[in-house]
């Protein structure tokens, strides 16, 4: 009986670390693009700090702009570790408020990561456009 | 009897299989990550012999169960090379390859022995608690295993974005199946409702996951693994 509440807790205990990291690396590779000007505008974006809010605004323009299909994935992993960071924030902000900062802090980065992922679908569309134009031209 | 819900997440789990064969394919990854790509081969052909297994002799088979947990198993084992390719890549500067190799083939066969002890001592009741239990402790030497690898890139301040995400995602999917195998062999009665989702709905995650890498992230593109841990300011 030992063994598997040991290999639960280890396991969970470690899912948690191997996620949190894996959504990181994600958001980190998002962080070095800069946000083109169309995106800010259609957004209404004013600086590059986002707020941690605009989330979940952004993935609702992000389901109205049509994608190559290959981010659905990351948004969704993204989504549930922005959810997951809601429920750190909730649970220590009586007891640890720079846990709650923290999460605070990575839910603004998810916020940016998913306006840059718009960006991309932006580009995308355009992209497609133009070459249907140029195709009917 | 399969629901609708069981055929969307195997045709999903299916397509996402094959899409990430052809991702590897596409970005000539094939040969240069060959047990990752060998892996999600053989992941596709398991889904496809599980449809002609249920469609032959029924989900509630004998046969089926068998096919489903000793499938599984050697997928698992397959995923032991790739963390050893993995292993391979995060030591190749350190000229380590050829202990790697030999403390792979070691872990492979001390795993085979394991296993065949267990099927020794355990020959009169195979059906019963003996596939869970082995498939929880092949998926914990996994965690393990991933949970080393993990400090090495960590420790050697590895800055591959493309091995970091694909270590990370396996990692998950190890790590999830564990825990969900675990669980089952503490609440049994948790297995139809709540845990029966979590094997295949994790099956589309590693694959997905890897298939992102291979289409988003380029090899040449580099992180700070540091940024990576979490710590509260």
């Amino acid at each position: 009986m030992i063994i598997p509440v040991l290999i639960c807790v280890i396991s969970f205990a470690l899912l948690l670390q191997f996620f949190v990291s894996y959504c990181r690396s994600v958001i980190a590779a998002g962080r070095k693009s800069e946000l083109s000007p169309q995106v800010r505008e259609i957004a209404g974006i004013r600086d590059d700090k986002l707020d941690e809010k605009e989330f979940v605004r952004l993935v609702q323009l992000l389901r109205l702009c049509p994608g190559s299909g290959e981010d659905g994935g990351e948004i969704r992993a993204v989504g549930v570790y922005y959810s997951l960071l809601y429920a750190i924030r909730g649970f220590f902000r009586p007891m640890l408020p720079r846990i709650a900062r923290w999460a605070q802090a990575e839910r603004e980065s998810c916020s940016y990561f998913a306006a840059v992922v718009l960006d991309r679908r932006i580009t995308y569309s355009r992209e497609l456009l133009a070459q249907h134009m140029s195709g009917h031209v | 009897m399969l629901s609708r819900i069981d055929y969307a997440i195997w045709i999903v789990g299916f397509l996402v299989e094959v899409s990430a064969v052809v991702s590897f394919l596409v970005c000539r990854n094939f040969l240069r990550y060959i047990f990752l790509s060998l892996y999600l081969l053989a992941a596709s052909l398991v889904t496809v012999g599980q449809y002609l297994c249920i469609k032959k002799f029924g989900w509630s088979s004998v046969e089926y169960w068998y096919y489903y947990y000793y499938s599984e198993s050697l997928l698992t084992i397959l995923l032991f090379f790739v963390i050893i390719q993995f292993y391979d890549l995060v030591f190749q500067e350190l000229n380590a390859s050829r202990y790697v190799r030999r403390g792979a083939i070691a872990l492979v066969g001390a795993t085979a022995l394991f296993s065949y002890l267990v099927i020794r001592a355990n020959q009169d009741h195979l059906m019963s608690r003996f596939v869970v239990e082995l498939g929880q402790n092949l998926y914990f030497v996994g965690v393990v295993l991933t949970y080393l690898l993990w400090g090495a890139i960590l420790k050697l301040r590895e800055t591959r974005t493309r091995l970091i995400q694909l270590v990370l995602a396996l990692g998950v999917y190890f790590s999830a199946t564990a825990a969900a195998y675990a669980l089952r062999n503490l609440f049994p009665s948790l297995q139809p409702a709540v845990l029966r989702w979590v094997p295949p709905i994790v099956g589309i995650w590693l694959p997905a996951a890897w298939a992102f890498t291979m289409m988003k992230v380029s090899e040449d593109a580099r992180l700070v693994t540091s940024h990576l841990l979490a710590r509260a300011r």
